[in-house]
C-alpha cells in the first residue's frame, strides 16, 4: 500500500495577515508589503540582517519558511527538507525594477544586488542558506496554484527517498499583491497529505 | 574629507540596505568586509557601481576593489584622488 | 534499468551552429564556436555572444506555420519541438515541460502594458496550444540548472504518474537584460571563454533551444535516465560553495539511485562556465566524488552560456557523444587552472562506454547531476 504522508504545519500570508495551521498568528495595518514584512521580521525576533537585502518575493518566502520551520523543533541535523515552490509571476516584480535601471541609456547603472533577484529560485536559496538545508529544490511556474502536481511531486520526493520532509508551497508577489501558502510535509502531522486537502486549505 | 566620509557612510547604509545602522555605528577605520561590517561579494560589486555612478570612477580591474574598499577611510582617500564627478 | 525506467529516444537542438543535432555535433567535433563579437548592443562595445540568425528563424518558421504571431523565443521553442512531435500522437497522457530562466523578457523593454506571454505560464501554454497538448504544461525556472532539472522532473513525473510521454523543451535568448546583469557582476569575458583554464576570465553569453522526448518505451539508440539529484549549496545566492557541497551531494544522490560507481562513467559534461569560482568549485566536487580520473569537457566555448537552455542543449550533445562512444573536446582549454587534478578533454577521443554524467550549477546555490545509460542494441 502506498505510504501516507502528513501535513505537519501550514501557513498562509496575505492581506497583511498570517495564518498558521488555520489560526491567525499575526495581523497588521501596514501600508505596504515592505512595512508589513519588516513588522513581521521584528515580531518574530529574527536576527538576520541579510533579510533587508532581499527582494519582496524572497522576503515573503523567507518569512513563511521561518514560521513553519521554527515551530517544528528541528535540530541541526534536520536538513533534508526539500524545497518545492511555485508561483505565477516568477521574479517579474524584480524584473521590472531591473528593467527600469537599464531604461535610461544616459544614466546606466544596473545594480548587481537587484539583478541577482531576477530569478525566482533565489528565494529557495535564501531559505536553504538560513536553515542550512542541503536538500532537493525546484521552482515551478504555473498560471495558478496546481495542487495536484505539487502534491504528487512532493510525495514522489518522499517515497523515492530523495527527501525526508518537503516544504512545499506557492509564493506569489507582484507589485504589491502577494500570497504565500506553504506547508511542511512529513511522515507525521496534523492532516493527511493529499491534493484535495491541500486545495481546500489553500482556498480558505 | 570629513563630509565625503559621512556621505559615503550614508550612501553605503542606503545602497547596501544596512538596516538599523547609523553613520555613528561606522568608524572611519572599521573593516568593511570580513569581521567589520561583514559585507559580501555582491556588496563589493555594488560599491564598484557606486564609485562609477556617484564619483565617475571606473575601476580598470575590479580586483583593485579589495584594497580600495578596506574601510571608509581608504575609500574616501581613493575617491578624493580619482573622482571625476 | 527497471520496468519503471524512463528513456530519451529523440532529441533536437538549435544554436548559431545549426538547426539540428547532427550539424551542432559535427561543429563541436570540428572545434567550432558560435561566439562572435557582436555590435547589436550599443551599451556594450564588441561583446562576445552566440546569436542565432533572425532570418533563419523566420524563414524556417514560415515553413511550419502561416502565423507570425509568435515571439522570437516562441518560434525557436516550436522549431525545436517540431521534428520530435510531428509524428507523435498527443494524448491526455502527454505532458510538455519548459525550462527557461527569463522567457520573453525582451518584451519588457517595449511595453507600456504587460504583454501576457511575459508570464511563463502563458508562454508555455502558447507553445502547448501550437501542438494541441491537452494537459496543463509545466515550467521549471531554476536558474542555469533548469535544462537538466527539467529532464529530472520529466523522469520523476513519469515515475509517479500515468503520463507516458514527456516533451521537454528548453530555451533562453541573449538580451540586454541579461548582458547588462552579468556585466554588472563582472562575469563577462572580453574574449572567447576558457573553462578550467589558468587564464579564464569569465563567461560568454549565448542563446539556444533544445528539446527531448521521453517515454517508457525502451528502443535501440535510447538512453535511460538512471539517476539524478538536485541539491542546494546552502551557502550564498550568487557564489558557489567552497566545498562544492551541493554539487557533490547531487552527484551522490544520482549515483546512489543509479547503483553504479564513478569509475564506470565515460565522461563528465560539466557546467564549466569559465568563471574563477564555478570551475574551481566543480573541480573540488568532482574530486570528492572520485571522478577526477574521468575526462571532463565543457561546451560553453562552443555555444556560450545559454542559461535555461544550457543544461538540455549540453545533455543532448552528450547523449549523442555517448551513442557514438566519443569524448568531446573542451574548447578554450589550454592549461589547468583549478586546484584539483582534473583531466580536461583536449581533443575528440574514441572510448567505449555505457554511462555519462551531466552536471550544472546556478545562481541561488542550485546544482544538478544526471546519469545517462546507453541502451544496448539487444536490450
Amino acid at each position: 500500500m502506498d505510504k501516507v504522508f502528513h501535513i505537519a504545519a501550514h501557513l498562509t500570508i496575505q492581506n497583511n495577515q498570517i495564518n498558521l495551521n488555520g489560526e491567525e498568528l499575526y495581523e497588521s495595518n501596514a501600508e505596504d508589503f515592505i512595512s508589513f514584512s519588516k513588522e513581521v521580521y521584528k515580531y518574530l525576533e529574527i536576527d538576520y540582517p541579510k533579510f533587508f537585502k532581499m527582494d519582496n518575493l524572497s522576503k515573503l518566502a523567507f518569512l513563511g519558511a521561518e514560521i513553519l520551520l521554527r515551530n517544528q523543533g528541528l535540530n541541526d541535523s534536520d536538513n533534508d527538507i526539500a524545497l518545492v515552490l511555485a508561483n505565477r509571476s516568477s521574479s517579474l516584480d524584480t524584473d521590472y525594477k531591473y528593467q527600469q535601471s537599464i531604461a535610461d541609456k544616459e544614466s546606466y547603472y544596473p545594480s548587481p544586488a537587484v539583478f541577482v533577484y531576477t530569478l525566482p529560485n533565489i528565494c529557495i536559496g535564501e531559505i536553504s542558506i538560513r536553515h542550512k538545508l542541503y536538500s532537493e529544490n525546484t521552482f515551478f511556474i504555473f498560471e495558478s496554484f496546481n495542487a495536484a502536481f505539487l502534491t504528487n511531486y512532493s510525495t514522489h520526493l518522499l517515497t523515492s527517498r530523495k527527501a525526508e520532509k518537503v516544504l512545499m508551497g506557492w509564493v506569489e508577489y507582484f507589485q504589491g499583491e502577494y500570497k504565500a501558502f506553504m506547508c511542511l510535509i512529513a511522515e507525521e502531522g496534523l492532516e493527511v497529505f493529499n491534493k484535495e486537502i491541500i486545495k481546500e486549505i489553500y482556498t480558505k | 574629507m570629513a563630509n565625503l566620509k559621512e556621505e559615503l557612510k550614508t550612501k553605503i547604509i542606503e545602497t547596501l540596505n544596512l538596516e538599523d545602522l547609523t553613520i555613528d555605528d561606522i568608524a572611519d577605520d572599521d573593516s568593511l568586509f570580513g569581521d567589520g561590517l561583514g559585507l559580501d561579494s555582491i556588496d563589493a560589486l555594488e560599491l564598484i557601481v557606486l564609485m562609477d555612478k556617484d564619483y565617475g570612477i571606473r575601476l580598470a580591474d575590479p580586483k583593485e576593489g579589495r584594497t580600495i574598499f578596506t574601510s571608509i577611510q581608504t575609500m574616501a582617500d581613493y575617491i578624493t584622488a580619482n573622482r571625476t564627478k | 534499468m527497471t520496468k519503471n525506467s524512463v528513456y530519451i529516444s529523440q532529441t533536437n537542438c538549435i544554436t548559431p551552429l545549426g538547426f539540428d543535432v547532427t550539424s551542432n555535433f559535427e561543429a563541436v567535433l570540428a572545434g567550432k564556436s558560435a561566439i562572435k563579437l557582436s555590435e547589436n548592443y550599443p551599451m556594450f562595445d564588441a561583446v562576445p555572444l552566440g546569436e542565432i540568425s533572425n532570418d533563419e528563424i523566420n524563414h524556417r518558421f514560415t515553413e511550419i506555420s502561416p502565423s507570425q504571431d509568435y515571439s522570437r523565443l516562441e518560434k525557436l521553442l516550436i522549431l525545436a519541438l517540431y521534428p520530435i512531435i510531428k509524428e507523435k500522437k498527443i494524448t491526455d497522457k502527454s505532458i510538455l515541460i519548459l525550462s527557461t530562466t527569463k522567457g520573453n523578457i525582451t518584451l519588457l523593454q517595449n511595453s507600456e502594458t504587460i504583454v501576457s506571454t511575459v508570464y511563463l505560464g502563458k508562454l508555455v501554454q502558447k507553445v502547448a496550444d501550437f501542438f494541441g497538448f491537452k494537459t496543463e504544461p509545466i515550467v521549471v525556472s531554476n536558474a542555469c540548472v533548469s535544462g537538466v532539472l527539467a529532464l529530472s522532473v520529466a523522469k520523476r513525473m513519469m515515475q509517479f504518474s500515468d503520463y507516458d510521454q514527456a516533451f521537454v523543451v528548453a530555451g533562453d535568448e541573449v538580451s540586454e537584460f541579461v548582458i547588462s546583469g552579468f556585466n554588472t557582476f563582472q562575469a563577462l569575458s572580453a574574449k572567447l571563454c576558457k573553462p578550467y583554464d589558468k587564464n579564464r576570465e569569465g563567461i560568454n553569453l549565448g542563446e539556444a533551444v533544445a528539446a527531448a522526448y521521453l517515454s517508457k518505451e525502451k528502443m535501440a539508440k535510447n538512453v535511460a535516465i538512471i539517476g539524478e539529484g538536485s541539491v542546494n549549496d546552502a551557502n550564498h545566492i550568487s557564489g558557489p560553495s567552497r566545498t562544492g557541497e551541493g554539487l557533490f551531494r547531487s552527484m551522490q544522490s544520482a549515483f546512489k539511485e543509479a547503483e553504479i560507481s564513478p569509475e564506470q562513467v565515460g565522461f563528465i559534461s560539466s557546467h564549466g562556465t569559465a568563471t574563477i569560482y564555478n570551475d574551481e568549485m566543480e573541480s573540488i566536487a568532482f574530486e570528492r566524488m572520485n571522478l577526477h580520473r574521468v575526462p571532463v569537457f565543457s561546451l560553453k566555448a562552443n555555444f556560450g552560456h545559454t542559461l535555461g537552455a544550457s543544461g538540455l542543449l549540453e545533455s543532448v550533445l552528450s547523449i549523442e557523444a555517448l551513442h557514438r562512444d566519443l569524448v568531446l573536446p573542451s574548447l578554450g582549454f589550454q592549461e589547468l587552472g583549478v586546484s584539483k587534478p582534473l583531466i580536461i578533454s583536449e581533443k575528440v577521443q574514441s572510448k567505449k562506454m555505457n554511462y555519462c554524467l551531466k552536471t550544472a550549477s546556478g545562481f541561488g546555490g542550485c546544482n544538478t547531476a544526471i546519469l545517462f545509460e546507453k541502451v544496448k542494441n539487444n536490450g
